[in-house]
């Protein structure tokens, strides 16, 4: 009874949070137009004001939704939630792509790009296998 | 892609990873779950990709190829008893990974469009520091928590006298480090900076035990998720900050259900050395004479047979000795003589959280047979047997009774109300608690001195 309320309530926060979210990209779109506008001015105040306001905002509700959504989440699965957190932390490879890219930068920051790149891909690949290898084990009892 | 798009984009990533632990609320849906959170990354991937300002591909394809073929080959052959290590190893990557894109941020500024070198944004320089302390932390605690779970460095606690003041004065520098980072930045100050946090974070893990590693793994996982979400800010990527957040809050969460498993504060595993009063008395060892009741593999398969229900007790003791396998076939065995067979785990059994289930799920128990610790206490009462292989502390009735006992207050498994119970031990020695275990002198129980898996297949044997 309590785990039903408890994952509806997560659902509906969850739907809520994809309709704020939708707003808070668009904002963040503008935020992030306005800023490609300043960052073409050597003064760096390309992070400024108001993105800094929708990504906090973005932060704000995430942490929230991980609480009611991690607390759906069933005692026995909690090995591979590890796992797959695990795995998905490792988006941080969009940071490494960027810097891996640069063509015409100096070496070292695209060495560290490189570097980072190579890491989060261990974690991806390696993450979500081990999660689907789990995932598979999980079987229901042969009636 | 526009700016827009990009940003539409990486918006739907980070719900499809909402999606993707929202999935694991049941085994059914866990999957599919997973296979959001694999389009969830294709799509951030690609997305970043199609950025107009990434241009060279050869850095990123060697990347990918080299790390994604060491990810592919660790996972597929890792042993499900390795388990925790292979966590902590990972989350080590992602600790890492942090530093080095903090560090391309902090030396090519003006590709992420947060200033130029030495005029980067001050809250791009604070986001940026957060990201390389945090992940700095992350890696070097991650990298002792593998080698303590790999059995590298002893498992118990390393402690010295003027630890926590050392570690709070590296705390200190740590902030000194940011602010003077931010006024002058110079590269040292930045290597400075990583280098204290790297140095803390190893101070912080060495002092805990061994059999706390179920705490410190999920508070790892949580410090990987903070880490990338300081990375997000800088970068100002929804998708990575949303990600971080989610991480984030679930390692805090299983951090915080592994502490109530074992009825401490967050600050007392912390704080460490818990491990640290385990050492003297085990090692003094089983300095009680009092009689035992020890039986042979016979004796517990007569008393299984002839039951009507048995509650099989898994623990650590179990995955060391590998003895998943062979309790399946003694259970299936059970079955065949019409006897229900349950498993009961409890929270912090083994060493991350739901090891057990993944082990008794990789033997082919189905899950509906296992059990969390609140919906199968009371059944003890009914139970003919309980069968605990390799727990012991997890079943110590001192935990009510003895307010004095290290352990006291934290739940158990109410093994004492069975019929009988039988405790698979290689020895009298004490758990990882230090706490000898009261039951063990019980008229009821009935000690099958061996290691687990043998006991295990003699019994199979017995049963016929």
């Amino acid at each position: 009874m309590e785990h039903a309320t408890l994952s509806d309530s997560a659902a509906a926060l969850a739907d809520k949070m994809r309709e704020l979210a939708d707003q808070v990209g668009a904002l963040a779109n503008q935020a992030a137009q306005e800023a490609a506008v300043q960052a073409s001015m050597p003064m760096a105040e390309a992070a400024g004001g108001d993105t800094f306001l929708s990504l906090f905002t973005a932060f704000i509700l995430a942490c929230f939704i991980g609480f009611y959504v991690v607390w759906s989440v069933t005692p026995a699965l909690h090995s591979p939630l590890m796992a797959v957190t695990n795995a998905i932390s490792s988006v941080i490879i969009v940071g490494g792509l960027i810097a891996a890219s640069q063509a015409g930068a100096e070496d070292f920051p695209k060495l560290m790009g490189i570097l980072a790149v190579t890491l989060a891909s261990v974690n991806i690949f390696g993450g979500f296998i081990v999660t689907q290898r789990m995932l598979g084990m999980f079987k229901k009892k042969k009636k | 892609m526009s700016a827009t798009l990009t940003g539409y984009a990486y918006l739907i990533a980070g719900v499809c990873f909402i999606m993707a632990l929202r999935g694991l609320s049941s085994p059914e849906s866990a999957r599919q779950g997973n296979m959001y959170g694999i389009i969830g990354m294709a799509i951030a991937v690609i997305t970043t990709l199609l950025n107009p300002d990434v241009v060279g591909y050869e850095g990123i394809i060697i990347g990918v190829l080299v790390g994604g073929s060491i990810g592919t080959v660790v996972a597929r052959k890792i042993q499900m008893t390795a388990l925790p290590q292979l966590v902590a190893a990972f989350h080590s990557l992602v600790g890492m990974a942090a530093v080095f894109v903090a560090a391309a941020a902090f030396y090519s500024p003006d590709a992420y469009g947060i200033g130029t070198v030495g005029n980067i944004a001050t809250a791009s320089l604070i986001e940026m520091s957060l990201g390389v302390v945090i992940g700095a932390i992350t890696f070097s605690g991650s990298v002792v928590a593998f080698a303590k779970l790999q059995g590298l460095v002893s498992g118990n606690p390393l402690v010295f006298p003027g630890q926590h003041k050392l570690n709070a004065l590296l705390g200190l520098a740590i902030v000194t480090a940011v602010v003077a980072l931010i006024f002058d930045q110079t590269t040292d100050m930045f290597w400075l900076l990583a280098g204290l946090s790297f140095l803390i974070g190893f101070l912080i893990i060495m002092p805990i035990g061994g059999a706390d590693m179920p705490v410190v793994v999920s508070m790892l996982n949580s410090y990987s998720g903070w880490a990338a979400c300081g990375i997000g800010f800088t970068l100002s990527n929804v998708a990575l900050i949303v990600t971080g957040a989610l991480v984030g809050s679930s390692g805090a969460i299983l951090s915080y259900i592994m502490c109530v498993g074992m009825n401490r504060s967050i600050f007392n595993v912390l704080l460490g050395g818990f491990g640290g009063e385990v050492a003297g008395p085990a090692a003094g060892g089983g300095g009680d004479d009092r009689p035992v009741k020890s039986g042979s593999a016979d004796d517990a398969a007569f008393l299984m047979k002839n039951a009507n229900k048995v509650i099989v007790v898994p623990g650590y003791g179990m995955a060391v000795a590998q003895a998943q396998h062979a309790l399946r076939e003694m259970a299936d065995k059970l079955k065949e003589e019409g006897v229900e067979v349950a498993y009961a785990v409890h929270p912090v059994a083994g060493r991350m959280p739901g090891h057990m289930n993944v082990l008794l799920a990789e033997a082919n128990v189905p899950y509906d047979e296992v059990f969390e610790l609140e919906e199968i206490n009371h059944e003890f009462a009914t139970a003919d047997v309980a069968f605990v292989i390799g727990a012991n502390d997890v079943t110590n009735p001192a935990a009510k009774t003895d307010p004095t006992s290290a352990i006291y207050g934290m739940p158990i498994l109410d093994v004492e109300k069975a019929g009988t119970t039988l405790f698979i031990k290689r020895s009298m020695a004490t758990g990882y608690a230090g706490v000898h275990n009261e039951l063990f002198f019980r008229d009821k129980t009935m000690m099958l001195f061996s290691d687990a898996k043998k006991m295990t297949e003699q019994i199979v044997v017995a049963l016929g």
